[in-house]
C-alpha cells in the first residue's frame, strides 16, 4: 500500500478543528498558565487550565494563531486533557510526543491516546513535529509553574 | 508570448543545473526557493571536485606543485571576483564565510575602531537580521545609536524619512539592495550619494542583488558590499567582501592567525597586506576556486540577460498570483526583483508550503528573518517564492495549480 502522507497529515478532523477550534478562548480567573511561542514559524499560543484540589483539570481553553496542525493540536488536546489528573495528562504528554516522533505506533503499541492518534503521520513531516507539539510542551510547563515561554523549535 | 530577450536559452541554462533533474514526492522539482539559496551549475561541482581529487592543497605557502596550482585557482578567483564587481584592486575583495561573516567584519573592525559613543548607525526597516543584529551588538557595546530607516505599505523605502536620518553624527550606512522578503530594490546610488554628503561610507547588502543586477561598485561608489557564493549559484560556505582599499587599510584586523600576519615574534606582530590581513586560517580554498567557475557561468550569460529574462518571470508571477482572489502579494514596490511574498487568509504559511511540497514545489515559509519587516505588514509568516533564472513560466503555472490544490483541501 502506497502512504499518502497529504491525507494523512491534513485529515478532515484536522482541517475541522482548524476551522472551528474547541475551547478557544482565554480562561479568567485560572489556576494555571503558560505561553508557547515558537518564533521561527510564528506559532504562538497561550494555555489556560483550572486544576481542583484532587488535582484533576476541570477546564483548558487556549488561545493564539498559528498554522493549521499546531491550532487544531491544541484544539484536540483541550477536548482530551479536560477531565483528567494532571498524573494523566503527563502520560499523554509522554504518548503523544512518541505518537509524533512515530516511537509509537496505535494500531500495535498500548497507549490511551483515543483521538489523538491521528497525528500519527506527522513524523513523515519534521519540520512540522514541532507545529503539533507546541501545544502539549505549554500545557506541561502550565502543570510544572515554569514561568518563561515554551518553544520547540 | 516569445521571450524578448532572444539569446537567452532557458532549456539550455536548466540542462546544466543536475538538481533540477530531481524528483519530490514523486513529481519533477519547481525549485523556488532561490533567495534561501541557488542551484548549482555542474561546472561549479566539477571545479570543487577537480579540486579535491586533484591537487588538494593548502594555499599562499607551500612551494610544491599542488599547492602552488591551488594558490593560483584561489587568486585567480579573487581576480574574476574583482572584475565581476568591477574593484579596481583585488585585494579589495576579502573572502569570508558568508553575507553575515562580511557584515560582521565590517561591524567588528571598522565599527569597534571607528564608530564612537553617540554616533549613528543607519539601517532601514527591510533589513535581514544579519544586517540588524550584528549593529545593536555594536551598540550595545559602543553606546553608538541603531537609526531604522522606515518603509510604505508598498514595501519601499520613504527617501523623505531616509533623508531626515542622515546628519553628521551618522557614521555608517548599512542597506539592503534588493530585500530578500520583499524583493523592492532600494535606491542604493542616491543612498550612497547622500550619505557621502555627510562623509558617512555606505555597506550595501547585495546578498539577493548580486544573480540578478551587475553590479559595478566603482559606479555605484559603495565602500563596503558583501554577500554569499551561495545566492550566486555557487557553493555555501564563502562570501564576499569588498571594501574600498583606503578604508580596509585604515582597518584593524578582526581575526588574529595564520596568514594574516608578515612576521610575528612575541614582542610584535607585524600584519600582513591586504586582502590577507582579513583572511587569517587556511581559507575555503574548494569553494573560492568553485565560486569563480560560478562568476565565468554567470558571466557566460550575462547578468542583463539574467534580470531581463527574471523581470519578465515575476511580472507573469505576479499577473498569475493576484487572479486568486484570496492571495495577499507582500512586497509590491514599484523597483523590484526577483521575490513573490504571499499570504493567505484561511492558509497559514506553514501549511501552504507543505502543501505545495506534495507538487514538487520548494518554496519558503516564515519570517525570512525579516521579523521588522512581518511586524510592518501584520503577518507572523509569508509564503516566498523566489525566481532564478532557470525558472520558467510553467513552473510558475504549477505553483498556481498548486496553490488552487491547497485551497481544495483548506475548503
Amino acid at each position: 500500500m502506497s502512504y499518502d502522507p497529504k491525507t494523512e497529515l491534513y485529515q478532515q478532523v484536522i482541517l475541522e478543528h482548524n476551522k472551528a477550534p474547541r475551547n478557544f478562548r482565554k480562561l479568567e480567573p485560572c489556576t494555571h498558565n503558560a505561553e508557547g511561542y515558537n518564533p521561527l514559524c510564528g506559532d504562538h499560543l497561550h494555555v489556560y487550565l483550572n486544576v481542583d484540589g484532587q488535582k484533576k483539570i476541570t477546564t483548558i481553553t487556549f488561545e493564539g494563531d498559528g498554522c493549521a496542525i499546531s491550532k487544531a493540536s491544541a484544539s484536540m488536546m483541550t477536548e482530551s486533557l479536560k477531565g483528567k489528573t494532571v498524573d494523566e495528562a503527563r502520560i499523554l504528554f509522554e504518548q503523544f510526543q512518541k505518537l509524533i516522533t512515530g516511537k509509537l505506533n496505535p494500531d500495535k503499541d498500548k497507549h490511551v491516546l483515543g483521538k489523538l492518534a491521528i497525528f500519527q503521520g506527522i513524523w513523515h513531516f519534521p519540520m512540522r513535529v514541532k507545529c503539533a507539539s507546541l501545544c502539549w510542551h505549554t500545557v506541561k510547563a502550565a502543570i510544572d509553574k515554569e514561568n518563561k515561554p515554551v518553544s520547540t523549535e | 508570448m516569445p521571450p524578448k530577450t532572444k539569446s537567452f536559452d532557458v532549456k539550455k541554462i536548466r540542462a546544466d543545473f543536475p538538481n533540477l533533474k530531481v524528483k519530490v514526492r514523486g513529481k519533477p522539482l519547481v525549485y523556488l526557493d532561490n533567495a534561501a539559496t541557488t542551484l548549482k551549475p555542474q561546472i561549479v561541482i566539477d571545479t570543487i571536485e577537480k579540486y579535491y581529487k586533484e591537487y588538494t592543497s593548502n594555499v599562499h605557502r607551500g612551494v610544491h606543485t599542488l599547492s602552488q596550482k591551488a594558490t593560483e585557482n584561489y587568486e585567480t578567483s579573487r581576480e574574476k571576483m574583482r572584475q565581476f564587481l568591477n574593484a579596481r584592486k583585488s585585494c579589495e575583495i576579502i573572502f569570508t564565510g558568508g553575507t553575515t561573516d562580511s557584515i560582521n567584519l565590517v561591524m567588528q573592525s571598522y565599527g569597534r575602531a571607528f564608530i564612537k559613543k553617540g554616533d549613528e548607525v543607519l539601517i532601514t526597516e527591510m533589513e535581514h537580521h544579519s544586517n540588524i543584529v550584528p549593529w545593536q551588538m555594536l551598540c550595545e557595546g559602543k553606546g553608538c545609536v541603531l537609526k531604522v530607516a522606515p518603509m510604505n505599505d508598498k514595501g519601499e523605502l520613504i527617501w523623505e524619512e531616509f533623508k531626515k536620518l542622515v546628519n553628521e553624527k551618522t557614521k555608517l550606512v548599512s542597506v539592503v539592495y534588493v530585500s530578500n522578503s520583499l524583493g523592492t530594490i532600494n535606491p542604493v546610488k542616491d543612498i550612497i550619494a547622500l550619505a557621502h554628503s555627510y562623509n558617512c561610507p555606505v555597506l550595501i547588502d547585495a546578498a539577493q542583488a548580486v544573480s540578478h543586477l551587475a553590479i559595478d561598485v566603482q559606479k555605484l561608489d559603495c565602500d563596503f558590499l558583501a554577500f554569499s557564493s551561495h545566492k550566486l549559484f555557487g557553493p555555501t560556505g564563502v562570501g564576499v567582501l569588498y571594501g574600498k582599499e583606503t578604508l580596509l587599510n585604515k582597518m584593524p584586523p578582526y581575526r588574529g592567525g595564520g596568514d594574516m600576519i608578515a612576521s610575528v615574534t612575541f614582542e610584535k606582530t607585524i600584519y600582513n597586506v591586504l586582502p590577507y590581513k582579513f583572511e587569517a586560517g587556511t581559507p575555503n580554498v574548494a569553494d573560492v576556486i568553485g565560486l569563480g567557475a560560478a562568476i565565468d557561468y554567470v558571466q557566460s550569460i550575462g547578468l542583463e540577460e539574467i534580470g531581463a529574462y527574471k523581470d519578465e518571470l515575476l511580472a507573469y508571477g505576479t499577473e498569475q498570483l493576484k487572479k486568486i482572489p484570496d492571495i495577499r502579494l507582500i512586497g509590491t514596490a514599484k523597483n523590484k526583483a526577483s521575490v513573490l511574498s504571499f499570504v493567505h487568509p484561511v492558509i497559514h504559511a506553514h501549511d501552504m508550503g507543505t502543501l505545495v511540497d506534495q507538487e514538487g514545489v520548494a518554496i519558503r515559509t516564515g519570517h525570512h528573518c525579516t521579523q521588522p519587516v512581518m511586524k510592518h505588514f501584520g503577518v507572523a509568516a509569508t509564503s516566498r517564492a523566489s525566481l532564478a533564472m532557470y525558472n520558467t513560466k510553467e513552473e510558475i503555472d504549477i505553483l498556481v495549480k498548486a496553490i488552487k490544490k491547497a485551497e481544495e483541501v483548506f475548503k
